[in-house]
């Protein structure tokens, strides 16, 4: 039976159990003088964990620990010194294995039972064809016997794991169900295991964390014994090539200091852009904007915010991008009549540009929060003394609300830095190193798209680059959350 | 007004002397264009807000309607067979040669000569080639067509398409523009006869991925990304509210709630690039899970969205007054009663609000399932999550890099119907809001 099928019935056995606990012990309550500690649906939902959560454990393990024991087992049969002759990895030899054996269970039953033991390999390879299932080259004849062999053993396996697991749980149902009387403590038990539950589920914050990092930090180290880590960090010439099999030794050149450039350049071309314009909208929604401006204006605004990162990339690759060409065409015309453009259509500015749009209401909501939050006594103090509003927000609001500031513009250029479909589609893919904002310049986050699209595999320095890239954002990303949420808490303490 | 009565103060005490120049022009002249940069900056956000519906809605809203051709199709026998060789064997029903249908029609449609060589082929490249596959399913679903004449509607190609909406310009020499003279005149003569028509583009919904720019639609990619949705609804909501619960209610401040605490609010600023690597590193190549599935694209949407709806439920959490609690406490409620009978429900209408604003991120999101192989061309409905499908926003990507004319308006249909899901989710989102919230 397949786990899919598995899981209902289990859930199907603790829900019956927990009908009859919640039946027996309705009856109990009736007897006269006895006083139950549970309410029944305690007594009811005690039964339903214990039928259900030993056995869906015990599924956990089962599906994690024998496909280990099988391949040791089935690898552990591998004639000795084919290895060496074929020159496979024992991996390899294992991947084409399996691969015979899901093969054979495709084929109909008085197909495969014309496969023993001693049918030679390309019997095999010839029925499976017959199915559109294609085998690899180097399938050899001692392979058949372990491909039936581990099919066995799968079936074996499957069987005793959908026994095991209903036992389980019969067995658990049954012996909670035995274990209600009017003295069992059934909801301290059902409490401490929601509790449980609850920790469990807040710590998968933390699981994410540690997957993050340890996903990416393997590959990393996986990469940086092939390039060395002075060469990708102070490279300076980004040409990745994927080299044909064979010829060893020309891995291309991985130099990070294109790509980090050109992050931050259109970073800062972004931020450029939408630090002011998202400041000035949140002074003034702030200090000088009605009620009903604000109630219209500020949810416009983050409508922007809500707008998918695609959208923008397209509205770059299609609108800004051909119109900044053109209008530069225009300029060049004018001023030389020479009718050539100047911007590339995808360019620095391009991205910058649009991806300044996106930021602009990260900016203004983020600095409205926080120039908001600023008491008004001080408000009130300045004017008071007859300074303008003006003069009150840029002598006493803005320097009492800069650390917030700060570390809002921060939070922000840990998203033009991280950001991924703008630069994409509007940035291009030319790993250049320019001062020039009209050309194209290529990010950390375009690489590991173009690295990691398409047919890869996996363990050639083309693609384990992505998870170095990838790390150093997560860590560059990580840095500048952190100083900005100390900044926040630090502040927010000398106003509360 | 404080300066008013300061020199009023002044005028009284030393008789009609010139006011003494305190630069006050100056200084209301600085507050108005103070004031004007921030009505600027406003508008210059409106104004990008504006140009950037402008763009999409302008270049996309004619992708809802498509070109379409009534010809009269004769099911000859001679090129499909019989009906009674049909019901022996399918193979020649699906092997026919149904384009060489909707040729023969057109041709006598336009009443040209068959032999003319280049008039045929002008008239054959006014119609997709996509007809192949409405033809074949017209006669699979009804074998009784065979031998009859119907007048069908076929897809026009997607040159006759953008040329009819305007998108050549067709003033331009013949031999810069897709669309002949000869077609043209051709096109002339179909309205003449009524049979050529815009029609409300319902492939669109239906359809999956092509090459083709008039038989490709979104169909597919809205099904991949309701199941994601699917995925994320039922692990994000239990698994964040589990967890706002523990942290908000239960948990004694110590280091470990301090580490978690930390974690959340790393993660939601995590650029989501990285989670695409996390599912790619974890869920494909450790757990064995197929690439391209939904299964797969719905976990990493989940790990993304748990921050958001994490901190929405904390703060609905928080809003809930302790003399609730205090009072179902003092009546002999236990700890987890009080939260689960009292807390959570006054909760909820927060909870769900910050739910679909989190599943509104998630179903925009793009960046991480092109890492984990999303980018497919997926033309058929996946029936299991574990299926090959593809989302929304990649289908929008990837059409975004087709270098067609005719497919800039069917990107920009496929942002607009995106665009409404969100708008959809957003307002019912802040009507929930404002149907349920309660001030204490």
């Amino acid at each position: 039976m397949s786990t899919f099928t598995i899981i209902p019935i289990v859930f199907v056995i603790g829900l019956v159990g927990a009908v009859m606990a919640y039946r027996r012990s309705r009856a109990l309550v009736g007897k006269d003088g006895v006083k139950m500690h549970s309410r029944p649906t305690y007594h009811a939902s005690f039964v339903a964990c214990w039928g259900i959560i030993p056995a869906l454990l015990t599924l956990a393990v089962w599906l994690i620990v024998s496909p280990i024991v099988i391949s040791t087992n089935v690898s552990g049969n591998f004639p000795e010194g084919v290895l060496a002759q074929s020159q496979l990895t024992e991996g390899l030899a294992y991947g084409i294995v399996e691969s015979i054996g899901t093969g054979l269970r495709v084929l109909p039953d008085d197909e495969r039972a014309t496969i023993t033991d001693t049918t030679p390999v390309a019997d095999v390879t010839a029925l499976l064809r017959n199915r559109g299932i294609p085998t690899a080259s180097a399938a050899t004849d001692w392979m058949v016997p372990l491909a039936l062999q581990l099919n066995s053993l799968q079936f074996w396996s499957r069987w005793a794991m959908t026994l095991v697991v209903f036992v389980v749980a019969v067995a658990g149902t049954f012996w909670s169900y035995r274990q209600i009387a009017p003295r069992l403590r059934a909801r301290n038990n059902v409490e401490r295991i929601v509790n449980g539950a609850l920790i469990a589920a807040s710590s998968i914050a933390i699981m994410t964390t540690v997957g993050i990092v340890f996903s990416m930090l393997f590959e990393t180290i996986d990469f940086f014994s092939r390039i060395s880590p002075a060469e990708f960090f102070f490279g300076t010439v980004w040409e990745p090539r994927f080299s044909n099999v064979g010829s060893s030794g020309n891995a291309g050149s991985f130099g990070f200091i294109p790509l980090l450039a050109g992050t931050l350049y259109i970073g800062a071309v972004a931020m450029l852009i939408a630090v002011p314009i998202g400041l000035f909208a949140a002074i003034y929604m702030a200090e000088y904007a009605d009620n009903r401006t604000r109630s219209i204006v500020k949810p416009l605004l983050e409508v922007l915010a809500g707008i998918p990162t695609i959208v923008y990339g397209f509205f770059a690759l299609i609108t800004v991008g051909p119109f900044l060409r053109d209008l530069s065409a225009q300029i060049s015309g004018l001023v030389s009549g020479n009718y050539v453009s100047f911007i590339e259509a995808q360019s620095v500015l391009t991205a910058g540009l649009v991806m300044a749009i996106m930021l602009i209401p990260f900016v203004s909501s983020l600095s409205d929060d926080i120039i908001t939050s600023v008491p008004t006594s001080l408000r009130d103090g300045s004017l008071g003394l007859g300074a303008t509003r003006s003069e009150t927000i840029k002598r006493v609001i803005l320097p009492a609300a800069l650390p917030g500031i700060v570390s809002a513009v921060l939070l922000t250029a840990s998203r033009a830095i991280g950001e991924t479909m703008i630069v994409v589609l509007a940035a291009g893919v030319a790993a250049n190193l320019t001062l020039n904002p009209f050309e194209p310049m290529t990010t950390i986050t375009v690489k590991i798209v173009a690295q990691l699209t398409g047919d890869l595999e996996f363990n050639t320095p083309q693609t384990l680059v992505a998870f170095a890239l990838g790390m150093t954002l997560f860590v560059i990303t990580l840095c500048l959350n952190v100083y900005a949420l100390y900044i926040v808490r630090k502040y927010k303490e000398q106003y509360e | 007004m404080s300066d008013a009565t300061a020199n009023g103060i002044a005028d009284t005490a030393a008789g009609r002397k010139p006011r003494r120049d305190i630069g006050i022009k100056k200084r209301y002249a600085a507050e108005r264009r103070f004031k004007a940069y921030g009505i600027i900056a406003i508008a210059i956000g409106l104004g990008f807000l504006v140009m950037l519906m402008w763009s999409i809605f302008s270049k996309g809203y004619t992708a809802f309607w498509q070109t379409e051709i009534q010809v009269p199709i004769t099911f000859s026998e001679q090129v499909i067979g019989t009906a009674e060789q049909a019901n022996d064997s399918q193979t020649k029903l699906l092997m026919a040669n149904y384009p060489q249908l909707a040729r023969d029609g057109l041709i006598q449609l336009l009443g040209i000569s068959a032999d003319d060589k280049k008039a045929v082929s002008a008239a054959n490249g006014l119609i997709s080639s996509g007809t192949r596959v409405t033809l074949r399913d017209i006669v699979m679903n009804d074998l009784s067509v065979i031998g009859t004449t119907e007048n069908v509607w076929l897809y026009a190609s997607s040159e006759l398409d953008s040329a009819l909406k305007g998108q050549y310009d067709l003033n331009v020499p013949e031999n810069r523009r897709p669309i002949s003279d000869l077609q043209l005149e051709y096109i002339d003569k179909l309205e003449q006869q009524g049979a050529i028509e815009q029609r409300f583009n319902w492939g669109l919904f239906t359809s999956g991925a092509s090459s083709r720019a008039e038989t490709a639609g979104v169909g597919v990619a809205i099904i991949g990304s309701l199941y994601m949705m699917l995925i994320v609804l039922v692990l994000a909501l239990p698994i964040g509210v589990a967890a706002s619960i523990y942290l908000e209610e239960f948990a004694p401040k110590n280091k470990f709630t301090d580490l978690i605490e930390v974690n959340i609010n790393n993660l939601a600023a995590v650029p989501s690039i990285v989670f695409g690597l996390l599912g790619l590193a974890v869920f494909i190549n450790w757990f064995g899970l197929p690439r391209s599935a939904a299964l797969v694209g719905g976990l990493v949407l989940t790990l993304m969205t748990l921050p958001t709806i994490i901190i929405a439920t904390r703060a609905a959490l928080r809003a809930v007054p302790p003399s609730i609690r205090a009072a179902a406490l003092g009546l002999g409620a236990s700890k987890n009663q009080t939260v689960f009978h009292h807390v959570l429900p006054l909760a909820m209408p927060g909870i769900l609000t910050g739910t679909i604003i989190g599943l509104a991120q998630a179903l925009g999101e793009t960046a991480p399932l092109l890492l984990i192989g999303m980018v497919a061309f997926v033309a058929d409905y996946p029936s299991t999550p574990l299926d090959p499908s593809t989302a929304l926003p990649v289908q929008i990507y990837m059409w975004a890099n087709e270098a067609e004319r005719a497919f800039v308006e069917r990107t920009s249909g496929a942002i607009i119907i995106l665009l409404g899901f969100l708008a959809i989710m957003n307002v019912s989102a802040i009507l929930l809001r404002r149907r349920f919230e309660r001030r204490w």
